[in-house]
């Protein structure tokens, strides 16, 4: 007898294609990363800001879209600011908010992320604004809510923070809406941002002209050449002739010696002043995710100047987050394709 | 239970270690091999075996299979995975010794070892902790242990930081003529990661570990390996350059061998987009270039055995954002068809895929299984190579789930298995 071996046959895909984020006619029904999101829904979402934001304008700010649902802020990390403009976003569509923090309750009593969600889903919550430290928990948690339920992440671990990204788009349109003829810079710690790695998948798919990175190694993560950027890790060289500086926030505990040897030494190397900023375009924009380290990664002289759009960017976060609220919970219950 | 007198009828006989591969029967008695080809001079089976259509060779060793007993059997017991491993071919399981408590005295030893008697399938055979509690402080024991019968010494997945103190663990196992094992990872450079740190993990904003954990590790433990002069075996290599560097050494003179776990030798990095938690290894899966590099290992033989790295879990333990969930796969059940996947995928031979699983690591062990020679032990695999089936959750034997082979098709599968002369599974259904 001879043995026979058989053929192997393709391993079948492993996790199913679609994305998860649309819902089979391409509407935004989970809004978790930026990555994988098309063109047209992209701008869908800054020309759908763009009608809110006229209603900021009007004395009576509240429209009417959400009455009657329920949105449930899950904060897992400390914000003050990103939680605050997600209440503000959905109080104005006259949703009722839950906030939840769960830094410390559910956790430590050993409930799983699971449980905890299937609690809520009971009390009939509609929506979840989901902030995480571990990269890939927005989408851990859309893949298990149940089918009527949407997800918007507000920041998981060093992936994405999309309606931050969103949020910077839309400040950028307004300023320079020719996004083909734009250079822009991101400067800092790309290692641990998730606003860093939004804003690349934004602006990629929106079609920027030239889009930089600006760190030192310690600070670049491998390979992020590979997103579609070209790395300088020169300021003064990556900055020549920039229409846009978006400025990233270095956390305390990266500034002395784990990453960089002193704050010191990365605000003479990396800090934003008038000086370095004159390098840039005239017209040049200057952006910061907030809050600023003023002193380290720019002079408040920047932060405070003409060149600043950082205050709009905040204003612009209740707009952008309303705009995505809004579109998920529209297209909600029409089968996902999860 | 009761030895019988066993006749294997009608098989092909593959058995590396004694260069045979051909049509032959064998004759089974008091727990050893007592004929090849030629029935023995009045033997009456107690019962005979039909292996027309299958392939009979030794059964197999796996190098590193986690058991969870003592200490988490909640995911899985003794028990249960030797009955797993008995219904998958595998013969020989190597218990590493972070269990809890870890196996640094000769009581947990002879715990482990009298659990596994008492259930009458696969051997588990133990490693025992290099350093106390595997803190990495003190050394252990190591001749009692020897004693109550560990193969190795080892200080499983927790790298020892000193170098004076694992300078000396390894002087002091190769006064012992006990083999260390070595699962190369440097502490400082893998820490909090859970991903291959390359543009994937960039992208998905995972923390990474760089190739380097690995092979910084290797050439530090080579070092030491000559200044001692112990025998090493390093376990679980997820990267070509480490393959590389190691079998530089022992061109050199060195006596190291090496592994790999059978899913590095198939998956990659990519596979874990969508932050698929099945894939949470570690070592973490590879590029591309480490998978096909650790396979042109297996092919020219400087990866000397392939292993499972079997580390079932509950269902909870995976159902959690992708960095929080426990890394480990359940690898029991698909070692045998992975390795025979080799050979249909024509990179090895038949026969060799058999060897990587069976003599070879058998002899990493100082072992004289893994063979079916007259005089041998009895233990034996029966397979049907080109039975075909779905990795589903109703065909996994093992308590643990926790595989990202889920869906695939496999070709080839156990139909019998002995262990020292005992039938220990057969198919039902065959």
């Amino acid at each position: 007898m001879s043995i026979e071996t058989q053929a192997p046959t393709q391993p079948p895909a492993r996790v199913k294609p679609g994305n998860i984020q649309l819902d089979p006619n391409g509407k935004l029904r989970h809004f978790i990363a930026i990555e994988g999101l098309p063109k047209a829904v992209l701008q869908e979402i800054l020309d759908t800001a763009d009608s809110f934001a006229n209603a900021h304008d009007q004395r009576e700010k509240k429209v009417e879209i959400l009455k009657g649902h329920t949105i449930a802020n899950l904060f897992f990390e400390p914000s003050t600011r990103t939680r605050t403009t997600f209440e503000l976003a959905a109080k104005r569509l006259s949703a009722d908010v839950l906030n939840i923090n769960i830094s410390a309750s559910s956790s430590s009593k050993g409930e799983t992320l699971l449980d905890m969600l299937h609690n809520l889903e009971a009390m009939h919550i509609d929506m979840f604004v989901v902030r995480h430290g571990s990269s890939g928990a927005a989408h851990f948690i859309a893949n298990n809510v149940a089918p009527h339920v949407s997800v918007i992440n507000a920041g998981d671990g060093s992936h994405e923070h999309p309606t931050q990204a969103m949020l910077d788009m839309y400040t950028i349109r307004q300023h320079k809406p020719d996004f083909p003829s734009l250079r822009v810079a991101i400067v800092g710690d790309l290692m641990h941002s998730r606003v860093a790695r939004s804003q690349i998948h934004a602006l990629n798919t929106l079609g920027v002209g030239e889009l930089r990175v600006i760190a030192p190694q310690t600070l670049l993560p491998t390979g992020i050449e590979q997103m579609g950027v070209q790395v300088y890790q020169d300021l003064e060289q990556g900055i020549k002739d920039v229409d846009v500086i978006i400025m990233l926030r270095l956390q305390r505990e990266r500034m002395n010696g784990a990453f960089i040897p002193s704050q010191g030494e990365y605000f003479r190397l990396y800090g934003m002043t008038e000086a370095r900023l004159a390098l840039a375009r005239p017209d040049a924009i200057i952006m910061h995710p907030g809050p600023i380290n003023r002193g380290v990664e720019m002079d408040s002289a920047v932060a405070d100047g003409p060149h600043s759009v950082i205050l709009e960017q905040v204003s612009n976060g209740i707009s952008v987050r309303m705009a995505a609220m809004a579109m998920a919970m529209q297209s909600r219950g029409e089968g996902g394709a999860i | 239970m009761t030895r019988l007198r066993i006749h294997i009828k009608g098989g092909h006989l593959i058995d590396p270690a004694n260069g045979v591969d051909a049509d032959s029967d064998i004759w089974v008695a008091d727990g050893k091999i007592v004929a090849v080809g030629h029935s023995p001079d009045g033997f009456t089976a107690d019962q005979i075996i039909d292996a027309s259509g299958k392939v009979v060779c030794p059964g197999l060793v796996d190098l590193s299979a986690r058991t969870r007993e003592p200490g988490q059997s909640d995911k899985a017991t003794i028990a249960s995975e030797t009955r797993a491993a008995s219904r998958s071919g595998i013969t020989t399981l190597v218990c590493p010794p972070d269990t809890n408590p870890v196996i640094d005295s000769t009581a947990v030893v002879e715990l482990i070892h009298h659990k596994a008697r008492e259930t009458h399938c696969s051997r588990l055979l133990t490693l025992g902790a290099l350093t106390r509690g595997l803190e990495g402080e003190t050394i252990t024991a190591m001749h009692t242990m020897k004693g109550a019968g560990v193969v190795g010494m080892s200080n499983a997945n927790q790298p020892v930081r000193n170098a004076l103190v694992l300078s000396r663990a390894f002087e002091y196992a190769a006064t012992q003529d006990l083999t260390v094992f070595i699962r190369p990872n440097e502490p400082d450079l893998s820490q909090g990661g859970c991903v291959h740190e390359g543009p994937l993990a960039t992208r998905m904003g995972l923390p990474g570990i760089p190739e380097a954990a690995e092979t910084v590790a290797v050439a530090k433990t080579l070092e030491l390996i000559e200044k001692s002069g112990v025998r090493a075996h390093f376990s679980q290599l997820s990267t070509a350059r480490a393959a590389h560097m190691i079998a530089r050494a022992r061109h050199d003179g060195l006596k190291v061998t090496a592994d790999v776990a059978v899913h590095h030798l198939y998956l990659t990095e990519v596979d874990i987009r969508n932050f698929d938690s099945a894939c949470h290894v570690l070592p973490p899966l590879r590029s591309e270039q480490d998978r096909d590099g650790l396979r042109d290992c297996i092919r020219n033989g400087m990866i000397d055995a392939i292993c499972s790295d079997h580390q079932p879990h509950e269902p909870d333990a995976k159902q959690a954002p992708f960095p929080d969930t426990a890394p480990g796969l359940s690898g029991l059940d698909t070692l045998l068809p992975l390795a025979l996947r080799l050979a249909n995928e024509r990179l090895i031979s038949l026969s060799e895929a058999i060897e990587v699983v069976t003599h070879k690591p058998a002899s990493i062990l100082g072992l004289d299984s893994g063979q079916l020679a007259v005089g041998s032990d009895a233990d034996v695999c029966i397979f049907n190579p080109t039975e075909s089936w779905f990795v589903t959750t109703d065909t996994l034997q093992s308590n643990g789930h926790n595989t990202p082979f889920m869906g695939w098709e496999m070709h080839g599968r156990a139909t019998h298995t002995l262990v020292d002369g005992r039938i220990t599974f057969t198919n039902q259904h065959d």
